[in-house]
Protein backbone atom coordinates (compact mmCIF):
# COMPACT_ATOMS: atom_id res chain seq x y z
CA UNK A 1 0.00 0.00 0.00
CA UNK A 2 1.00 3.52 -0.97
CA UNK A 3 0.13 6.47 0.92
CA UNK A 4 0.59 10.06 -0.23
CA UNK A 5 0.82 13.12 1.98
CA UNK A 6 -0.23 15.95 -0.26
CA UNK A 7 1.38 19.61 1.14
CA UNK A 8 4.58 21.73 0.60
CA UNK A 9 5.42 20.75 4.63
CA UNK A 10 3.58 23.57 6.35
CA UNK A 11 2.12 22.71 9.53
CA UNK A 12 -0.85 20.99 8.61
CA UNK A 13 0.74 18.66 6.68
CA UNK A 14 2.97 17.63 9.01
CA UNK A 15 0.07 16.86 10.80
CA UNK A 16 -1.33 14.87 8.22
CA UNK A 17 1.63 12.94 8.34
CA UNK A 18 1.64 11.96 11.66
CA UNK A 19 -1.70 10.91 11.44
CA UNK A 20 -0.78 8.71 8.69
CA UNK A 21 1.95 7.19 10.34
CA UNK A 22 0.00 6.68 13.15
CA UNK A 23 -3.00 5.12 11.72
CA UNK A 24 -0.70 2.67 9.48
CA UNK A 25 1.08 1.83 13.43
CA UNK A 26 -2.31 1.12 14.62
CA UNK A 27 -3.26 -1.08 11.99
CA UNK A 28 -0.05 -2.95 11.67
CA UNK A 29 -0.05 -2.77 7.88
CA UNK A 30 3.08 -2.52 5.65
CA UNK A 31 2.93 0.76 3.62
CA UNK A 32 4.91 3.16 2.11
CA UNK A 33 4.07 7.12 3.01
CA UNK A 34 5.91 9.34 0.99
CA UNK A 35 5.16 13.44 1.19
CA UNK A 36 4.29 14.82 -1.93
CA UNK A 37 6.06 18.45 -1.77
CA UNK A 38 5.61 20.21 -5.42
CA UNK A 39 2.71 22.45 -5.40
CA UNK A 40 2.66 21.77 -9.28
CA UNK A 41 2.11 17.62 -8.50
CA UNK A 42 -0.07 18.24 -6.04
CA UNK A 43 -2.06 20.08 -8.54
CA UNK A 44 -1.79 17.73 -10.88
CA UNK A 45 -3.73 14.81 -8.86
CA UNK A 46 -6.41 17.26 -8.25
CA UNK A 47 -5.91 19.11 -5.22
CA UNK A 48 -6.56 22.95 -4.92
CA UNK A 49 -5.86 23.49 -1.41
CA UNK A 50 -3.54 21.52 0.51
CA UNK A 51 -3.29 19.34 3.13
CA UNK A 52 -4.37 16.32 1.28
CA UNK A 53 -3.91 12.38 1.46
CA UNK A 54 -3.69 9.84 -1.17
CA UNK A 55 -4.33 5.99 -0.86
CA UNK A 56 -2.63 3.89 -3.81
CA UNK A 57 -3.16 6.99 -6.21
CA UNK A 58 -6.63 7.71 -5.27
CA UNK A 59 -7.51 11.07 -3.63
CA UNK A 60 -8.79 10.57 -0.39
CA UNK A 61 -8.48 13.65 1.49
CA UNK A 62 -8.27 17.12 0.32
CA UNK A 63 -8.16 20.90 1.84
CA UNK A 64 -8.06 19.32 5.77
CA UNK A 65 -6.18 17.77 8.51
CA UNK A 66 -7.87 14.08 8.70
CA UNK A 67 -7.59 12.03 12.37
CA UNK A 68 -6.07 8.94 12.42
CA UNK A 69 -9.42 7.20 13.38
CA UNK A 70 -10.54 8.59 9.95
CA UNK A 71 -7.35 7.14 8.19
CA UNK A 72 -7.87 3.80 9.78
CA UNK A 73 -11.57 4.06 8.40
CA UNK A 74 -10.41 4.91 4.93
CA UNK A 75 -7.43 2.11 5.16
CA UNK A 76 -9.84 -0.64 6.07
CA UNK A 77 -11.95 -0.29 2.75
CA UNK B 1 -16.36 43.47 30.35
CA UNK B 2 -13.19 42.55 29.29
CA UNK B 3 -12.41 46.50 29.77
CA UNK B 4 -13.44 45.89 32.91
CA UNK B 5 -11.46 42.95 33.68
CA UNK B 6 -8.09 44.96 32.26
CA UNK B 7 -8.46 47.89 34.71
CA UNK B 8 -9.47 45.40 37.74
CA UNK B 9 -6.11 43.36 37.02
CA UNK B 10 -3.65 46.61 35.82
CA UNK B 11 -5.14 49.23 38.52
CA UNK B 12 -6.52 46.77 41.69
CA UNK B 13 -4.26 43.72 41.17
CA UNK B 14 -0.81 44.56 40.30
CA UNK B 15 -1.42 48.68 41.41
CA UNK B 16 -0.08 50.37 38.97
CA UNK B 17 -1.38 54.48 38.60
CA UNK B 18 -4.11 54.67 35.84
CA UNK B 19 -2.64 58.46 35.18
CA UNK B 20 0.95 57.13 34.27
CA UNK B 21 2.51 56.56 31.18
CA UNK B 22 3.34 52.84 32.24
CA UNK B 23 0.02 51.70 33.42
CA UNK B 24 -2.05 53.59 30.70
CA UNK B 25 0.27 51.52 28.06
CA UNK B 26 0.26 48.53 30.59
CA UNK B 27 -3.70 48.18 30.74
CA UNK B 28 -4.20 48.67 26.50
CA UNK B 29 -1.74 45.54 26.38
CA UNK B 30 -3.85 43.61 28.32
CA UNK B 31 -7.14 44.44 27.18
CA UNK B 32 -6.07 44.27 23.38
CA UNK B 33 -4.42 41.16 24.16
CA UNK B 34 -7.59 39.38 25.87
CA UNK B 35 -9.86 41.05 23.06
CA UNK B 36 -8.00 40.32 19.88
CA UNK B 37 -7.20 36.52 21.11
CA UNK B 38 -11.12 35.86 21.78
CA UNK B 39 -11.89 37.48 18.31
CA UNK B 40 -9.10 35.12 17.00
CA UNK B 41 -11.01 31.94 18.42
CA UNK B 42 -14.17 33.20 17.11
CA UNK B 43 -13.28 34.14 13.35
CA UNK B 44 -11.48 31.40 12.64
CA UNK B 45 -14.04 28.49 14.36
CA UNK B 46 -16.49 30.21 11.83
CA UNK B 47 -14.40 30.52 9.05
CA UNK B 48 -13.85 26.80 9.60
CA UNK B 49 -17.63 25.83 9.70
CA UNK B 50 -17.49 27.97 6.32
CA UNK B 51 -14.86 25.98 4.49
CA UNK B 52 -15.75 22.77 6.28
CA UNK B 53 -19.49 23.17 3.70
CA UNK B 54 -18.30 25.34 1.22
CA UNK B 55 -14.59 23.49 -0.03
CA UNK B 56 -12.90 25.24 -2.97
CA UNK B 57 -13.85 22.42 -4.78
CA UNK B 58 -17.43 23.25 -4.66
CA UNK B 59 -16.90 27.11 -5.20
CA UNK B 60 -15.11 25.98 -8.42
CA UNK B 61 -18.04 23.86 -9.66
CA UNK B 62 -20.25 26.39 -8.78
CA UNK B 63 -18.84 29.62 -10.68
CA UNK B 64 -18.29 27.39 -13.87
CA UNK B 65 -21.86 25.35 -13.66
CA UNK B 66 -23.00 28.38 -15.51
CA UNK B 67 -22.56 31.97 -17.62
CA UNK B 68 -22.41 34.52 -14.73
CA UNK B 69 -22.26 37.40 -17.57
CA UNK B 70 -19.65 39.32 -15.43
CA UNK B 71 -21.02 38.94 -11.64
CA UNK B 72 -18.38 35.35 -11.18
CA UNK B 73 -15.83 38.51 -10.88
CA UNK B 74 -17.67 39.58 -7.89
CA UNK B 75 -18.62 36.09 -6.64
CA UNK B 76 -14.90 35.19 -6.79
CA UNK B 77 -13.46 37.89 -5.09
CA UNK B 78 -16.98 36.88 -2.33
CA UNK B 79 -15.58 33.49 -1.97
CA UNK B 80 -12.53 34.17 -1.81
CA UNK B 81 -12.72 36.92 1.08
CA UNK B 82 -14.70 34.00 2.96
CA UNK B 83 -12.17 30.96 1.97
CA UNK B 84 -9.36 30.84 4.72
CA UNK B 85 -6.01 31.72 2.89
CA UNK B 86 -3.03 29.63 2.69
CA UNK B 87 -0.14 31.02 0.49
CA UNK B 88 0.87 27.45 -0.13
CA UNK B 89 -2.28 26.32 -1.92
CA UNK B 90 -2.47 29.35 -4.04
CA UNK B 91 -0.29 27.59 -6.62
CA UNK B 92 -2.55 23.75 -6.87
CA UNK B 93 -5.34 26.59 -6.66
CA UNK B 94 -4.87 28.67 -9.39
CA UNK B 95 -4.30 25.45 -11.48
CA UNK B 96 -7.36 24.10 -10.40
CA UNK B 97 -9.07 26.75 -11.31
CA UNK B 98 -8.06 27.26 -14.56
CA UNK B 99 -8.26 23.94 -15.92
CA UNK B 100 -11.52 24.03 -14.28
CA UNK B 101 -12.59 26.14 -16.90
CA UNK B 102 -12.59 29.25 -14.61
CA UNK B 103 -11.91 32.52 -16.62
CA UNK B 104 -8.35 33.79 -15.63
CA UNK B 105 -9.63 36.93 -14.55
CA UNK B 106 -12.21 35.56 -12.41
CA UNK B 107 -9.48 33.33 -11.42
CA UNK B 108 -7.98 36.39 -10.29
CA UNK B 109 -10.28 37.93 -8.43
CA UNK B 110 -10.67 35.07 -6.04
CA UNK B 111 -7.00 35.07 -5.99
CA UNK B 112 -6.58 39.02 -4.71
CA UNK B 113 -9.52 39.25 -2.49
CA UNK B 114 -8.76 36.10 -0.31
CA UNK B 115 -5.38 37.04 0.98
CA UNK B 116 -6.79 40.72 1.43
CA UNK B 117 -9.74 39.29 3.41
CA UNK B 118 -8.42 36.52 5.53
CA UNK B 119 -10.14 35.57 8.79
CA UNK B 120 -6.82 36.66 11.13
CA UNK B 121 -6.61 39.91 9.74
CA UNK B 122 -10.14 40.62 10.09
CA UNK B 123 -10.45 39.35 13.34
CA UNK B 124 -7.67 41.75 14.26
CA UNK B 125 -9.17 44.20 12.32
CA UNK B 126 -12.70 44.29 14.46
CA UNK B 127 -10.45 44.09 17.51
CA UNK B 128 -8.55 47.25 17.19
CA UNK B 129 -10.94 49.26 15.03
CA UNK B 130 -14.40 48.20 15.70
CA UNK B 131 -17.10 47.18 13.07
CA UNK B 132 -17.97 49.40 11.01
CA UNK B 133 -14.52 50.24 9.88
CA UNK B 134 -14.02 46.24 9.17
CA UNK B 135 -16.75 46.35 6.84
CA UNK B 136 -15.43 49.24 5.23
CA UNK B 137 -12.20 47.19 4.86
CA UNK B 138 -13.50 44.22 4.25
CA UNK B 139 -15.94 45.76 1.00
CA UNK B 140 -12.98 47.77 -0.10
CA UNK B 141 -10.85 43.86 -0.32
CA UNK B 142 -13.61 42.65 -2.05
CA UNK B 143 -13.93 45.86 -4.45
CA UNK B 144 -10.27 45.44 -5.44
CA UNK B 145 -10.68 41.85 -6.31
CA UNK B 146 -13.54 42.32 -8.36
CA UNK B 147 -12.32 45.12 -10.50
CA UNK B 148 -8.44 44.11 -10.86
CA UNK B 149 -9.66 40.75 -11.81
CA UNK B 150 -12.47 42.35 -14.52
CA UNK B 151 -10.17 44.54 -15.61
CA UNK B 152 -6.96 41.89 -16.12
CA UNK B 153 -9.43 39.23 -17.59
CA UNK B 154 -10.00 42.24 -20.73
CA UNK B 155 -6.72 42.29 -21.41
CA UNK B 156 -5.79 38.59 -22.36
CA UNK B 157 -3.30 37.22 -20.57
CA UNK B 158 -3.48 33.75 -21.09
CA UNK B 159 0.12 34.14 -23.23
CA UNK B 160 1.59 34.90 -19.55
CA UNK B 161 0.66 31.91 -18.23
CA UNK B 162 3.37 29.29 -17.85
CA UNK B 163 2.51 26.87 -21.07
CA UNK B 164 2.54 23.79 -19.20
CA UNK B 165 -0.40 25.17 -17.14
CA UNK B 166 -2.75 24.94 -20.07
CA UNK B 167 -1.80 21.19 -20.17
CA UNK B 168 -2.00 19.95 -16.99
CA UNK B 169 -5.39 17.15 -16.45
CA UNK B 170 -7.95 17.82 -14.76
CA UNK B 171 -10.54 15.31 -15.61
CA UNK B 172 -9.73 14.17 -12.22
CA UNK B 173 -10.83 16.66 -9.53
CA UNK B 174 -10.39 15.34 -6.31
CA UNK B 175 -13.75 15.56 -4.23
CA UNK B 176 -12.88 15.20 -0.73
CA UNK B 177 -16.93 14.27 -0.70
CA UNK B 178 -17.54 12.63 2.86
CA UNK B 179 -20.75 13.18 4.29
CA UNK B 180 -19.77 13.89 7.62
CA UNK B 181 -22.67 15.23 10.32
CA UNK B 182 -21.18 18.39 11.70
CA UNK B 183 -20.17 16.08 14.77
CA UNK B 184 -17.54 14.48 13.00
CA UNK B 185 -16.45 18.15 11.49
CA UNK B 186 -16.39 19.83 14.73
CA UNK B 187 -12.93 18.50 16.40
CA UNK B 188 -11.51 19.13 13.04
CA UNK B 189 -12.73 22.73 12.79
CA UNK B 190 -11.62 23.52 16.03
CA UNK B 191 -8.19 22.13 15.87
CA UNK B 192 -7.14 24.20 12.48
CA UNK B 193 -9.30 27.49 14.67
CA UNK B 194 -6.50 26.66 17.19
CA UNK B 195 -3.35 26.40 15.21
CA UNK B 196 -4.40 28.80 13.18
CA UNK B 197 -4.43 31.36 16.18
CA UNK B 198 -1.64 29.76 17.53
CA UNK B 199 -0.07 30.86 14.50
CA UNK B 200 -0.69 34.27 13.85
CA UNK B 201 -0.90 35.45 17.69
CA UNK B 202 2.74 36.07 18.50
CA UNK B 203 2.73 38.39 15.86
CA UNK B 204 0.05 40.04 16.84
CA UNK B 205 1.45 40.30 20.50
CA UNK B 206 4.35 41.82 19.06
CA UNK B 207 2.55 44.37 17.23
CA UNK B 208 -0.13 45.02 20.91
CA UNK B 209 3.14 45.43 22.69
CA UNK B 210 4.51 48.25 20.22
CA UNK B 211 1.14 49.91 19.44
CA UNK B 212 0.49 49.55 23.94
CA UNK B 213 3.90 51.41 23.97
CA UNK B 214 2.49 53.97 21.66
CA UNK B 215 -0.40 54.50 22.78
CA UNK B 216 1.20 55.57 26.35
CA UNK B 217 4.30 57.49 25.50
CA UNK B 218 3.64 58.90 21.92
CA UNK B 219 1.38 62.54 22.37
CA UNK B 220 -1.60 62.78 20.45
CA UNK B 221 -0.57 63.99 16.62
CA UNK B 222 2.63 63.60 16.57
CA UNK B 223 2.80 62.18 13.46
CA UNK B 224 0.10 64.04 11.98
CA UNK B 225 2.97 66.51 10.22
CA UNK B 226 4.78 63.33 8.70
CA UNK B 227 1.89 62.28 7.05
CA UNK B 228 -1.03 64.61 6.42
CA UNK B 229 -4.17 64.38 4.49
CA UNK B 230 -3.22 67.08 2.42
CA UNK B 231 0.21 65.26 1.55
CA UNK B 232 -0.45 63.77 -1.77
CA UNK B 233 2.34 61.60 -1.30
CA UNK B 234 1.20 59.93 2.00
CA UNK B 235 -0.68 57.36 0.16
CA UNK B 236 2.01 55.44 -2.67
CA UNK B 237 4.06 55.87 0.09
CA UNK B 238 2.19 53.87 2.34
CA UNK B 239 1.92 51.45 -0.14
CA UNK B 240 4.75 51.27 -1.50
CA UNK B 241 6.02 50.50 2.40
CA UNK B 242 3.65 47.99 2.56
CA UNK B 243 3.94 45.79 -0.37
CA UNK B 244 7.14 43.86 0.97
CA UNK B 245 6.15 42.75 4.33
CA UNK B 246 4.67 39.43 4.89
CA UNK B 247 1.17 38.38 4.64
CA UNK B 248 1.53 37.36 8.13
CA UNK B 249 2.04 40.81 9.31
CA UNK B 250 -0.97 40.70 11.13
CA UNK B 251 0.55 42.29 13.84
CA UNK B 252 0.89 45.46 12.20
CA UNK B 253 -2.99 46.26 12.67
CA UNK B 254 -2.57 47.60 16.39
CA UNK B 255 0.69 49.31 15.40
CA UNK B 256 -1.44 51.07 12.45
CA UNK B 257 -4.27 51.67 14.69
CA UNK B 258 -2.06 53.60 17.04
CA UNK B 259 -0.66 55.99 13.63
CA UNK B 260 -4.02 56.79 12.88
CA UNK B 261 -5.19 57.89 16.80
CA UNK B 262 -1.89 59.72 16.56
CA UNK B 263 -2.94 61.56 13.51
CA UNK B 264 -2.34 59.88 10.35
CA UNK B 265 -5.41 59.89 7.89
CA UNK B 266 -7.65 56.23 7.88
CA UNK B 267 -7.45 56.22 4.10
CA UNK B 268 -3.28 56.31 4.16
CA UNK B 269 -3.54 53.86 6.82
CA UNK B 270 -6.42 51.74 5.32
CA UNK B 271 -3.73 51.87 1.80
CA UNK B 272 -1.02 50.46 3.92
CA UNK B 273 -2.95 47.91 5.84
CA UNK B 274 -3.70 46.62 2.13
CA UNK B 275 -0.69 46.42 0.74
CA UNK B 276 0.58 44.54 3.77
CA UNK B 277 -1.72 41.71 3.82
CA UNK B 278 -2.55 41.56 0.32
CA UNK B 279 0.33 41.49 -1.86
CA UNK B 280 3.84 39.93 -0.80
CA UNK B 281 7.41 39.30 -2.46
CA UNK B 282 6.99 35.68 -1.01
CA UNK B 283 3.64 35.07 -2.83
CA UNK B 284 5.00 36.59 -6.06
CA UNK B 285 7.70 34.40 -5.87
CA UNK B 286 5.56 30.95 -5.79
CA UNK B 287 3.30 32.39 -8.29
CA UNK B 288 6.58 32.64 -10.86
CA UNK B 289 6.15 28.82 -10.94
CA UNK B 290 2.76 29.35 -12.69
CA UNK B 291 3.14 32.84 -13.97
CA UNK B 292 5.53 34.55 -16.50
CA UNK B 293 7.54 37.50 -14.96
CA UNK B 294 5.50 39.83 -17.11
CA UNK B 295 1.92 38.71 -15.91
CA UNK B 296 3.15 39.12 -11.79
CA UNK B 297 4.51 42.38 -12.77
CA UNK B 298 1.33 43.58 -14.29
CA UNK B 299 -0.67 41.56 -11.27
CA UNK B 300 1.29 42.99 -8.58
CA UNK B 301 1.56 46.60 -10.24
CA UNK B 302 -2.54 46.95 -10.94
CA UNK B 303 -3.52 45.51 -7.58
CA UNK B 304 -1.54 48.23 -6.09
CA UNK B 305 -2.76 51.22 -8.16
CA UNK B 306 -6.35 50.00 -6.86
CA UNK B 307 -5.01 50.17 -3.39
CA UNK B 308 -3.56 53.40 -4.17
CA UNK B 309 -6.77 54.55 -5.42
CA UNK B 310 -8.80 53.21 -2.75
CA UNK B 311 -6.70 55.42 -0.14
CA UNK B 312 -7.50 58.38 -2.07
CA UNK B 313 -10.84 57.77 -2.39
CA UNK B 314 -11.31 57.33 2.00
CA UNK B 315 -8.97 60.37 2.61
CA UNK B 316 -11.75 62.25 0.45
CA UNK B 317 -14.83 60.40 1.95
CA UNK B 318 -14.25 59.14 5.45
Amino acid sequence: MRIQVLGPGCHNCKSTEAAAREAVASLGIVAEIVKVTDYVEIAKMGVMKTPGLAVDGKVVISGRVPTAAEIVGLLKK
Amino acid sequence: MIHDFASWLVYRVIGMDAGSHWGQSFHFFVYDTIKITLLLLVMTFLMGIVNSYMPVERVRAWLSSRKWYGADYLLAAIFGAVTPFCSCSSIPLFIGFVRGGIPLGVTFSFLIASPLVNEAAVAVFIGVFGWKTTLIYCGAGIAVGTVVGAMLGRLKLEKHVEPWVWEVQSGDTARDDAKRAFRQRLPGIIREAWATTKKVLPYVLVGITIGAAMHGFVPANYFERYMSKDNPLAVPLAVAAGVPMYANATGVIPVVEQLVAKGISLGTALAFMMAVVGLSIPEGLLLRRVLKPRLIAVYFGSVSLAIVALGYFFNAVL
